[in-house]
């Protein structure tokens, strides 16, 4: 008896498909992760937000928008009508202002910082890459009590100006948006710095020239030629500066004290002294469509980039 | 002083690269004057600073020593966006986030035209270029020769005094090379503008230039035009890079002009050689394959040798022929049709000039 060879094609489909469903198997501990440590509680937080709270913690599984109302509104305790939470606004307000800032901040001193580093010669370019890295190594409080010990009234920098008798009163750094904006541009500049450095090193650099030649000062080489070019380098280093900023939470407490809270500050009050767990919850997830709104606009930018 | 009529000219230029006792003088004391509206070649081998030279001109690089004159003015310490020089890069250096019809205003817009005469040019230049088509596209979207003619394009679009290229055809393949060449000339012709075009390749130089100047290690050995260069090479280099070459020893027997030498085997010939010298004792004769006659009527003249190889090129005939002694000779002969009375390795040959065919290239 004589067995007929396949078709062409056919063992090759079919070693495929055993290959996929392989390679699916591979990758279940990575979907169960994803299921129980992101999705179902990321789903109980939802669920969560649409209950009222209870006396001390937790939920009354009551349905209601209440928590998604209070983010804006403040119920007037004596004739029960709504107005505008202003405290929240302002907390909301500060986040936003304060994590674009640090996003420029980190633009203005990463675009320098990568270009040197792009421009060193490749040994030397892998010794300041290790250097910019080393933050990452080290816990974030300790990085942010760092920043304190430099900042705070009988810190390094004002026990400096005093010696030096530039001032006669320390500096209050300390407990102001400064301090949380000079924390937050210190810790995230590595995230800023290294999408930076690796447009900038691929860029090429006779376009310099090309740009010189076609009668371009430096200013018009640099506005016309190089941030063009550079510019998905700079949109994914503000991403990933602003999306922590916006969360943040250990910075904000440590060196913003308890007046200058951000978004991160306020749900952390709301699961505990506020005990208001729904409204931590839908602020929660309001920061969440916060960040994926940020996140469209980053892939919208990159795929218009690549259409081009 | 400068005459009428000359767009660039380099005076006494060098360029020092490192510092002693690492030093590189990648050029060295080098002066030339490029004729308005001339097509003129800087060739050489690699290494010859013949780059750095145009670099210069483009003002990429300050000469070390010398100055730069742009029709009669000083531009040596102008910065290149303050020079009417546009270049044609070896890479292209196509800004890949413009399209063709942008990268072609982009000197333009730098120059402040307005928006209606940069999109005359711009369609003017396209035209020229044969990119009409192309005009909505990115740098990516093209082949090699495509971006080479918007390169082309978005250098003359500001009508500079002097275009330079760096050697811009040497990434294209030989077909469209050749067809460049061409196109490059007519573009030369129908703007006016002059033309510096850097290149390694001799043939190139040849058929493009209306002069060449010939270089090697960090000078200019020779300027003239490609006939000159062909016909009266200065001295060995020049002969040797350009076209192909051989090279006898021989021993002037009466200087005069022509002068008679005394090759290897005693026999006695007449030699030319540049005005203004004086050859006298040992001396090196060149003479070009092509002006080597195989078996001259009667064979007068009395050099003779063995054929020891032969390469057959269609229209030409290579033949290797060994003069006995260790001197060998290349001689290119028209190859007849049919293949007869073709030379075959080992037969006997006697060897005959063309008239004025030596020539004494050295002591």
């Amino acid at each position: 008896m004589t067995r007929k060879p396949p078709e062409p094609g056919v063992l090759e489909a079919r070693l495929e498909a055993t290959r996929v469903k392989r390679n699916w198997l591979l990758s279940l501990p990575a979907l169960v992760l994803l299921l129980v440590g992101a999705s179902g509680p990321l789903l109980i937080v939802l669920v969560y937000s649409f209950m009222e709270p209870g006396d001390y913690s937790g939920v009354v599984w009551k349905p209601t928008f209440d928590a998604w109302v209070q983010i804006f509104f403040s119920r007037d305790i004596f004739d029960d009508t709504l107005g505008l939470a202003d405290a929240h606004l302002t907390i909301f307000w500060r986040s936003v202002r304060l994590s674009l800032l640090t996003t420029l901040i980190t633009i203005a001193f990463g675009l320098p910082t990568a270009y040197f580093i792009a421009t060193r010669p490749g040994r030397a370019r892998v010794f300041w890459l290790f250097l910019i890295t080393i933050p990452f190594w080290t816990n974030l409080l300790v990085r942010t009590f760092a920043i304190l010990e430099m900042i705070r009234s009988e810190g390094l920098i004002n026990t400096w100006l005093q010696n030096l008798g530039l001032i006669s009163e320390p500096l209050q750094i300390m407990y102001t948006d400064t301090a949380v904006l000079i924390g937050m541009a210190y810790v995230y500049l590595p995230l800023m710095v290294l999408p930076l450095y690796a447009a900038i090193e691929r860029f090429d650099f006779r376009l310099v020239e090309a740009g010189y030649d076609l009668y371009a000062n430096r200013w018009q080489v640099l506005r016309r030629v190089i941030l063009p070019i550079v510019k998905p380098g700079i949109v994914a280093g503000s991403i990933l500066v602003f999306v922590p900023s916006l969360g943040a939470y250990v910075t904000p407490r440590v060196l913003g004290g308890g007046k200058n809270m951000m978004i991160g500050n306020f749900i952390e009050l709301q699961f505990g002294q506020g005990r208001n767990w729904p409204l931590g919850s839908s602020l929660s997830i309001l920061l969440l469509l916060i960040v994926m709104v940020a996140l469209l606009f980053y892939v919208r930018v990159s795929t218009r980039e690549s259409e081009r | 002083m400068t005459n009428e009529g000359v767009a660039i000219s380099a005076q006494a230029v060098s360029k020092v690269f490192g510092t002693a006792p690492n030093e590189m003088r990648a050029l060295d004391a080098v002066s030339v004057d490029i004729r308005r509206n001339e097509f003129f070649t800087l060739l050489g081998p690699s290494g010859c600073g013949k780059t750095t030279l145009l670099r210069m001109i483009a003002g990429f690089e300050a000469p070390t020593e010398g100055a730069i004159l742009l029709e009669g003015a000083d531009i040596t310490a102008e910065p290149p966006f303050k020079r009417p020089v546009n270049t044609v890069f070896q890479s292209y250096a196509l800004f890949p986030h413009l399209t063709v019809s942008e990268n072609i205003a982009f000197g333009l817009e730098m120059l402040g035209r307005s928006k209606a005469e940069t999109e005359t040019a711009v369609r003017e230049m396209l035209a020229l270029v044969r990119m009409e088509e192309m005009s909505g596209r990115l740098p990516a979207q093209l082949s090699g020769g495509q971006q080479q003619r918007v390169a082309l394009a978005r250098a003359l679009a500001p009508r500079p005094s002097v275009l330079l290229l760096d050697e811009p055809l040497s990434a294209l393949d030989l077909k469209l090379r050749q067809q460049m060449q061409i196109e490059l000339k007519r573009m030369q012709r129908d703007t006016g503008i002059t033309f510096i075009f850097v290149t390694h390749d001799q043939e190139e130089a040849l058929t493009m230039s209306d002069r060449i100047g010939v270089m090697n290690g960090g000078k200019i050995l020779q300027v003239g035009s490609p006939q000159e260069i062909y016909n009266r090479p200065v001295n060995r280099f020049v002969a040797s890079f350009i076209g192909e070459s051989n090279f006898l020893d021989a021993e002037v027997v009466e200087s005069g002009r022509p002068a008679r030498v005394k090759l290897a085997g005693g026999v006695e010939m007449a030699a030319d050689y540049l005005e203004g010298e004086t050859p006298s004792g040992k001396v090196t004769v060149t003479v070009r394959p092509e002006q080597i006659v195989l078996d001259p009527a009667g064979g007068a003249e009395g050099l003779a040798g063995k054929v020891t190889n032969t390469l057959y090129f269609g229209t030409d005939l290579y033949c290797y022929i060994d003069l006995g002694g260790g001197t060998e000779l290349v001689a290119r002969t028209p190859a007849s049709a049919g293949g007869e009375g073709l030379h075959k390795v080992g037969d006997a040959v006697n060897i005959g000039f063309a008239p004025g065919a030596l020539r004494i290239v050295g002591g």
